[in-house]
Parts: structure tokens; sequence; C-alpha cells
């Protein structure tokens, strides 16, 4: 099968390259092994205080609605991070203190949402805190197994429950000017944080759960939809074994689910994430990408690896594919002419992106523009 | 450095990261509290079972087996594998009498076909229905598939001769839907072929795939079917050296990958020289092979892909095909579990969950309206038939439908 571009990485970098290239008239197939690092993704995309109207749009066109405004976000633990640009139901503050007085609310026998942290945390900023748990009888049917009442069983009721919830809270409101929900709403609906938001008098303030995220599912789900929409090809849960390279050209690749039949392209990009996606992979002795055998910054004695402090910025995370100025992967030293590396596994994503998603769209909006100038 | 390949454990469960992904899009778990969910029926179970059996779980039963957690999983873990096993050599219960029944596809096939318009009959009455409902727990919503009066494979002998005379040839693998309920598939399949320059040939004598076997706790049986059909299967590839193709999603993902992997049937030397014919088609058009179109169709298709074929990542196939005939509207459906799983769905205890998991999947066909689903599997064709009333056909007999004949 021949493809203009083939992306190997169905994640976020994968998505906005393929959708910008799909919307350009290329023809596109995604290779993507298994689901992706949206599946952890707290909301906030970047703390770069430089707007790219371009990043919004192409968001809004999927239906996933985003806003610049730099400032603060709320951490699932409390704690206030940098943040410019977000999904529109993820907050951003311009200072740490927003509000007086709020109420956090909590649904009973759900695990994943650290209402105590977030209490600790706000009262560091001088709000006073009142922590309370629903107890909806629709979700007792969840409670019967405790190991699975996570977010996105709960938002596949509340997508349907969400107005009962907007009650409960309503009577337990008194005069805070705050209130605390987990991200569990509009998974299937992207319109219910706002509906959520519109229905009670008071400031809210969606923060974020355990994995799965929520918000991160709804953003990929509506991505793909739009990418296919424009007649993208997504091959779901297949990985690329083996690529086929002459000359610094890749031909082609070949995959575990279509073994000898290999898919071709005039240009491929990689973007198949770090450590955890295993587009970068360690072993005792060395750190690698897999497929291309690319050339890899990382130090090479293994104890300068990671810092024991966990808390502390860890070396290993800045590990990553080299690559030219213009994205060119980098092969024994040489520019690969028609491979190009978008998103995490470049590693090292630069301060000023302040987080890996933003790295990745920009990334991935660059190797797009290259791909189509050339 | 082979070190973390010595190190792989069965199934690669200790690949999990415990990140959930798997239970986000798990379509049971989503419909039934009484399934543990795939990470703990599956990775987190196993750890547990592996220390102590007294840890496996009946309520491992309500898995579907549809594979959705192994392809969303991003680390590589085969859960559904992992739940399956555990089923295999923990699971002492005796199967059901009504599983028998259901998971005996060839037997069935085999008493019906004589008898096919008085079974057809009896089946399709409210009565028989009730009855089976009562006695048997199988429920009395489901429509069951109507067997033919001819098999597939006696229509097939017949045109040994003239099938013999393509210039190229392939052996199908129909299993037991096209034999004894949808002939009709197996006919258009030969025409598609035909129009190729292919010849069709059966392999000597194929049994049912077992997929229902392993699913109602008759490995065993599984297991023999498995290493007849890998005889068989060998003789055509590796003796004659046929290509052998399938129309069933299933089936074939069950030759491929169950047989090693869930029944240890080893499968290597056969395993690539069997594809979807959908798959075989594209290929031999990417070679320069050409169909003939009618210029006189127009359909508005919704294509379903169903979970066995997104495991085998092949579904791009039938997409392409279909987007290749010129009056062909393509509509790709949003990847979804149809809900009935083989057999699963026609037991009465799973009545309700296997609905409530088709649902999106029903409003999605209704909001789109199409004149045909498409879609290579034939337990989701009964599921989507019966709850939404559109009619669903394989993609190869799509093509069949469209095709342009010069002769006859």
């Amino acid at each position: 099968m021949k493809f203009d571009t083939v992306i190997i990485g169905g994640g976020l970098a994968g998505m906005v390259a393929g959708i910008t290239l799909q919307k350009a008239g290329q023809q596109t197939a995604i290779i993507s092994t298994g689901q992706n690092a949206l599946h952890f993704f707290s909301g906030s995309f970047e703390s770069l205080k430089e707007a790219n109207p371009r990043i919004v749009e192409l968001f809004s066109e999927a239906g996933v609605r985003l806003h610049y405004k730099p400032g603060v976000w709320l951490t699932p633990l409390g704690k206030f991070r940098e943040s410019a640009l977000s999904l529109e139901d993820v907050d951003i503050f311009p200072t740490p203190q927003f509000g007086r007085k709020a109420l956090i609310v909590n649904f009973l026998g759900y695990h994943d949402f650290f209402s105590s942290f977030l209490a600790e945390g706000l009262e560091k900023q001088g709000m006073s805190c009142r922590v309370r748990f629903l107890n909806l009888p629709e979700l007792e049917i969840l409670q019967q197994s405790p190991s699975e009442m996570r977010s996105v069983q709960i938002a596949r009721t509340m997508d349907k429950l969400w107005e009962k919830v907007v009650q409960e809270v309503r009577v337990l409101l008194k005069d805070e000017d705050t209130v605390l929900l987990p991200q569990v709403f509009g998974l299937q609906d992207p319109s219910v944080p706002g509906r959520v938001r519109s229905s009670i008098p008071a400031r809210v303030v969606f923060a974020g759960t355990l994995p799965p995220s929520v918000p991160g599912i709804r953003t990929i789900i509506l991505l793909k939809q739009r990418y296919q929409l424009l007649g993208g090809t997504y091959m779901m849960g297949d990985e690329v074994v083996r690529a086929h390279t002459h000359e610094g050209v890749v031909h082609s690749v070949a995959t575990k689910n279509l073994d000898n039949h290999y898919i071709e392209a005039n240009n491929f990009i990689l973007c198949t994430g770090g450590f955890f996606s295993k587009g970068l992979v360690s072993n005792p002795f060395q750190v690698y990408e897999p497929i291309f055998g690319l050339d890899v910054s990382y130090q090479e004695d293994r104890n300068l690896w990671y810092n024991p402090s966990f808390q502390e910025d860890q070396p290993y995370m800045h590990f990553g594919v080299k690559a030219d100025e213009n994205l060119h992967a980098i092969q024994d030293g040489k520019a690969l002419e028609n491979l190009y590396v978008a998103g995490s596994v470049l590693g090292d994503t630069h301060p000023e992106f302040g987080t890996a998603a933003g790295a990745a769209i920009r990334t991935a909006l660059h190797v797009a523009d290259e791909i189509l100038q050339n | 450095m082979k070190l973390q390949e010595y190190t792989r454990s069965h199934h690669n469960f200790e690949e999990c990261m415990k990140c959930t992904v798997c239970t986000a899009f798990c379509p049971v778990l989503q419909a039934n509290p009484l399934y543990p969910g795939p990470k703990q029926a599956g990775p987190d179970g196993e750890r547990l079972r592996l220390k102590d059996p007294y840890f496996f779980n009946q309520a491992l039963k309500y898995c579907l087996n549809c594979k959705r957690c192994e392809v969303a999983c991003p680390s590589g873990v085969n859960v559904a594998d992992l739940i399956q096993s555990a089923r295999i050599k923990y699971d002492q219960t005796p199967p059901k009498f009504r599983d028998t029944l259901l998971a005996s596809t060839d037997m069935m096939g085999t008493l019906a076909r004589p008898v096919a318009p008085l079974v057809n009959f009896a089946t399709g009455l409210g009565v028989t229905k009730t009855v089976m409902d009562v006695t048997l727990k199988i429920d009395r919503h489901r429509t069951f598939p109507k067997y033919a009066g001819r098999s597939f494979e006696s229509w097939l002998k017949r045109r040994r001769k003239e099938q013999a005379a393509f210039p190229e040839q392939v052996a199908y693998y129909h299993g037991c839907y096209v034999n004894y309920n949808n002939p009709q598939l197996g006919k258009d399949l030969v025409k598609v072929l035909n129009a190729l320059g292919v010849g069709v040939q059966l392999l000597e004598k194929e049994k049912c795939c077992g997929i229902a076997l392993i699913t109602n706790g008759m490995s065993a049986k599984a297991r023999k079917n498995a290493e007849h059909n890998i005889g068989q299967l060998r003789q055509a590839i590796v003796d004659k050296g046929l290509k052998v193709v399938t129309s069933s999603s299933t089936c074939t993902l069950t030759i491929r990958e169950e047989y090693p992997n869930l029944l240890g049937v080893d499968n290597a030397e056969v395993r690539d020289s069997m594809l979807m014919a959908t798959r075989f088609i594209y290929e031999k058009l990417e070679k320069g092979a050409q169909l003939k179109f009618r210029a006189d169709y127009h359909k508005k298709i919704a294509y379903h892909t169903p979970c066995h074929l997104e495991k085998l990542g092949w579904g791009i196939f039938s997409e392409k095909l279909l987007q290749m005939i010129p009056g062909v509207e393509f509509i790709l459906l949003d990847s979804n579990c149809c809900g009935i799983a083989g057999t699963y769905g026609f037991k009465k205890e799973n009545y309700k969950v296997s609905q409530a998991i088709g649902e999106p999947l029903f409003a999605q066909i209704r909001s789109v309206n199409p004149d045909i689903v498409a879609c290579d599997c034939e337990t989701c064709k009964w599921q989507i038939e019966m709850s939404t009333g559109y009619t669903v056909m394989n993609p190869i007999s799509i093509l069949a439908e469209a095709l342009e004949l010069n002769e006859k």
C-alpha cells in the first residue's frame, strides 16, 4: 500500500501532522501501537507565551476547544504550574489566589480524585475549603467493583447524569465562590463541562484525576474522527517492526500485522513517543531508537541517567533522537532526507515549551510544513 | 542483546504498567459490573493466579474475547489471551448442554442441512424461541441464522473442473457459516476471484476453526480441530504451494493467532500464506490486475470493522476495496463493538449486556442511514441486522454485486 506520507505513532504529534497533511490534500496513514499519552493528559498543553492561532484553529475544526491565556493551572495534587494554552474546560488563572472559599465535591467510593491534596494546596493560597462526597444511586453499580470505579466509567454515567450532579452541588453550596469537581464530564459530549459551569452559581473548576484522563480521551476521539473524515487511514494496534532504507532514503516499512505487505511512502514521520510508548528503549547498556536505529543523544554513564530524588528533573527525560534544524532524523551522523521526527521521541523538550504536549504539536506542524514545501 | 527477549513472560504480562488504558476500551466493563475488567482479569489477576489457582475468578467468562484491550494496550500485553488462557487452564466447570450445542457449529450444520426448511421454520417460530429460552437459556429475542439446503462444499465440488481451468489457483477456507448458512458468500467470492483469473479449490476436509469451542470451555476439542486444520492448510500451502483465502475475520484470527497463543498449536508454516480474501484481492489489484465495475451501481455503504479484523489490522483492505467501487459513497463507522461476540450474545444471561454494548454502533448506523452496512463478520451481521433492521453484506459480496462481467 502506498501513501504520500506515513506517520509512525498515533499520539498528539501524529494526529496533528496527519490532520495538517490530509487537509493539504495528501494521502496519509497513521500506524499506532496501542493508545497514546493523551490518555494521561492533564489538559494543559504548554506554558509558552507565544500564541499560535493555527493550533487553536486546527483543534477547533476537530471540535476541541482550546484557550490561550497565560497564567497558572491547578494540578491534581493541589500545586500550581505555569500554563498558557489548555483545553477550555481546564482553567488558567492569572494568579494562584483565584478565590476565597472552595467547595470540593467528590463521589463516594472514587479514589482517583485527591480532594485532600487539593484542599491543602488551596488552603496554602489562603482559600478555605470544604470537602463533600456525593452518593448517587446511579453510581452504586460502579461501587460494586471498587477497582473499576475509574474516571472513564464515571464519565460514561455523567454524560447522562450531569444535571443531577448539578442539583446536588447546588444543595451543598453555601457561601463558597468556587466549586471543584473531578474531570469526569464531557467524555462523549464536549458541551457538558460548559453546561455544568453555567448551571452552578459559583466558579466551577474541573481538577485532574488519576488516568485515564477524560478530557484527553475526548480529545483523541475527536482528533481521530477528524483525521478519518479527512480521508486519513488510521491503523490502530499495529507496530512498525522494520524499515527499508537505501542510501539515506526510507522506502517502506513492515508492520507486525501486515508482515510481508509493506507500507510505502514518499515521506515518513517518526513520532513514536518517549520511553512509555517505546519510541525510545533502554536496556542496561544503552538507550536506542528501535525502528530505524537513529542516533540518540544520551549519557553514556548509566549512573547519570536518573536522579535519585524522584521529584527532581530526571536526566533520562532529556534523552532523545537526534535531528537537524528541519527535524530530519539523523542516522550514523547523517540526516535522512525523507524521515522527519516530531514529538516526545525528540526528548529534550526545550524548557521554553513548558510541556511535552505543546512541543509535540509545534514539532508536528513544523514537520508537516517541511513536507508540504518540498 | 537478547536480555529482554529471554525474559519475556507468558502473553507478555509483565509489560503491564497498570496504565488502565485497556479499561477505557473494554466494552463489557461499560455494561456489566460483574466483570472485573481487562486489567484486573488479565495481568493483575495473572500475578495472583500464578501464586495460587484459588484466585481464578469465574467472572472471567464475561470477557467477550473481542481483543479491543490488546489493540488499545500501549505496552504490547496480550490481555485477552491472558484471560482466555486462564479460563482454559483453571476453569474446571463442564460446559452446559446449551453451550455445547452453540459451540458445535460443524455438527449442527451437518444435522440441520438435510432438513433446512424445517429447521428454519421451527427456529423462526415464537413458540420455539420461548421453549429454547426457558429450557436452554438461549435468549428469545435472538434471530437464528438460517440453514441452507445445499452446502457450499457440494456446490463448489460440482464446479471442480471449471475452477481447475483457471491459470492461477487458491484454496478457500470457507468456515461453517459459508458452508451451512450462507453459501452465497462463497459463490460471490468465487465470482470475484474468477474475474481476476483465479480458480478456487476446497481444502481436502476443513473443520470448524474452533473459536466457539474455545470460548465455551471445550478447548480439548478445539485443539483437535486446530491440529486437523493445520494439517489441511499445510497440505495446500506447503505441498501444493497455494495461498489460502478466507472470508470470515474471526476464523482467520483464530487460525493465525489463537492456535499458537491459546491452544499451543504451531502454525508457523502456514501463517503468512493464509489471507483474508479482501487482502488477497487488494494485493492482486495493486500488482496491476483489474476489476470492472458496473456503471449503474450506486450505493451508500457504511463499513463496520469487526473487532477481530481490527485486531488482525486488515480492515484497511476492506475499506480500500469498497472505496475503489466508483458508485460507492463510503462511510467508515467509528470503532465500536457490536456486542454479540459469536455465541456470547445468544446466551440469555448476556443478552442485555450484548445489546447495551452495541447501542453506540446501532445509533450511528441509524443516523448515517446507509443503503447497506458492510462487515466481514457473520455474527456482527446477525447482530446488526437484528438490532437495526439494516442489511449487512460482506465486502466480498458487495464487490461481486458491483462487478461488470463481460461474458455470460
